[in-house]
């Protein structure tokens, strides 16, 4: 595929808003190796806060409990900070790059997308992230869901064309 | 200490340590926080089949699917060394009520494993709950841009109107599927 037509569909993706997260620097793969431990130390706490189980997403979604509001409550606020600091700083990456910040555009499909994820982490008692976790902490049959959910994504693939945003 | 490794963790630990995750994959790498999107990277490499939304060289995002793996990984560490075997989340009476009412005995770990087993599977709600709603995560996900990483934690904290649109949809829609759709999948049982 030639440069210019890989330009093309970043582009597109980028003003679709469907997934802004980019890399346009190459680099040897283990490098990466730094997200697989950030990942690591995301799903034990995701496990240990008891973000993944079923039934704390029940009590969330039925308002029996403070727990996950307070996580993502207390999660969002850490982020906020963290991310006026980096602006207000100008805080790099360890490469010395700017840190970019994508900007999300709205279109229909955040409302009827949104709904659709939310009926299904009601039923999972997970979102992608737990899933990952859940089937790591020995629930084999997640692993089905995880399939599922992959699918699920390639559906989407294949009819968004046909689909309002 | 080792009580605090084998107990639960309080969500004014968890939550701070959640939100970190924002700022330490900015500053090592400049990534942005979101999982969902490793779903559509997987489809990109493995089953792309010429549908132009899968169209793209996957392989500069794979730091995103180091990351999942990862997940995948802390959870099998947790399980075996931070987890009690005798695990059952401290739930809410009134839930408990709730499930018994619609049938649920079993209220000892991270999942309900009368709904979640190869077992279920071949049953009508077992079915639903495991695979639709996996479908509707993964679909979902997608047509909504994000999920609770990258709409609810990272698009609010960079103050984006559309992620807190999709982020009350995602609430609407757990809402009406546990109160309302779920006691009824769960009685059929």
């Amino acid at each position: 595929m030639s440069h210019q037509n890989n330009e093309l569909i970043s582009s597109n993706r980028e003003t679709q808003s469907i997934c802004t997260n980019q890399s346009e620097t190459n680099y040897k793969w283990y490098f990466d190796i730094k997200y697989l431990i950030v990942g690591i130390l995301f799903g034990i706490v995701l496990i240990k806060a008891e973000v993944i189980n079923w039934f704390r997403i029940q009590e969330m979604f039925r308002f029996q409990s403070f727990h996950m509001y307070g996580i993502i409550g207390s999660a969002v606020v850490v982020g906020l900070v963290s991310v006026w600091l980096i602006k207000k700083f100008d805080i790099r990456t360890l490469d010395g790059e700017k840190i970019v910040f994508h900007t999300k555009k709205f279109h229909k499909g955040n409302i009827y997308g949104g709904v659709l994820f939310g009926l299904g982490w009601a039923m999972t008692g997970a979102c992608p992230g737990p899933l990952f976790a859940q089937l790591g902490s020995g629930m084999w049959v997640v692993g089905i869901t995880i399939l599922s959910a992959i699918f699920g994504t390639w559906v989407y693939g294949k009819f968004r064309e046909k689909l309002p945003h | 200490m080792i009580e605090f490794i084998y107990e639960p963790w309080p969500w004014y630990v968890a939550g701070p340590l959640i939100g970190l995750v924002v700022p330490l994959l900015f500053i090592i790498g400049n990534k942005s926080f979101g999982i969902s999107s490793s779903l559509r990277h997987i489809c990109a490499a493995c089953i792309p089949a010429n549908i132009p939304f899968f169209n793209y060289e996957w392989k500069k995002e794979r730091w995103n699917l180091f990351f999942i793996s990862g997940i995948l990984i802390g959870g099998v560490l947790s399980y075996f060394f931070l987890l009690d075997p005798n695990y059952a989340a401290v739930i809410s009476p009134s839930l408990i009520i709730q499930l018994k009412e619609d049938g649920l005995q079993n209220f000892s770990g991270l999942l309900p494993i009368e709904i979640f087993s190869f077992k279920s599977l071949t049953s009508f709600p077992g079915f639903i709950m495991i695979v639709v709603g996996g479908f509707l995560i993964g679909f979902g996900t997608r047509y909504g841009g994000g999920c609770t990483s990258g709409h609810a934690i990272l698009g609010l904290s960079t103050l984006q109107w559309p992620s807190l649109v999709a982020t009350c949809c995602f609430m609407a829609g757990g809402i009406i599927m546990s109160n309302v759709v779920l006691p009824f999948l769960l009685k059929l049982f």
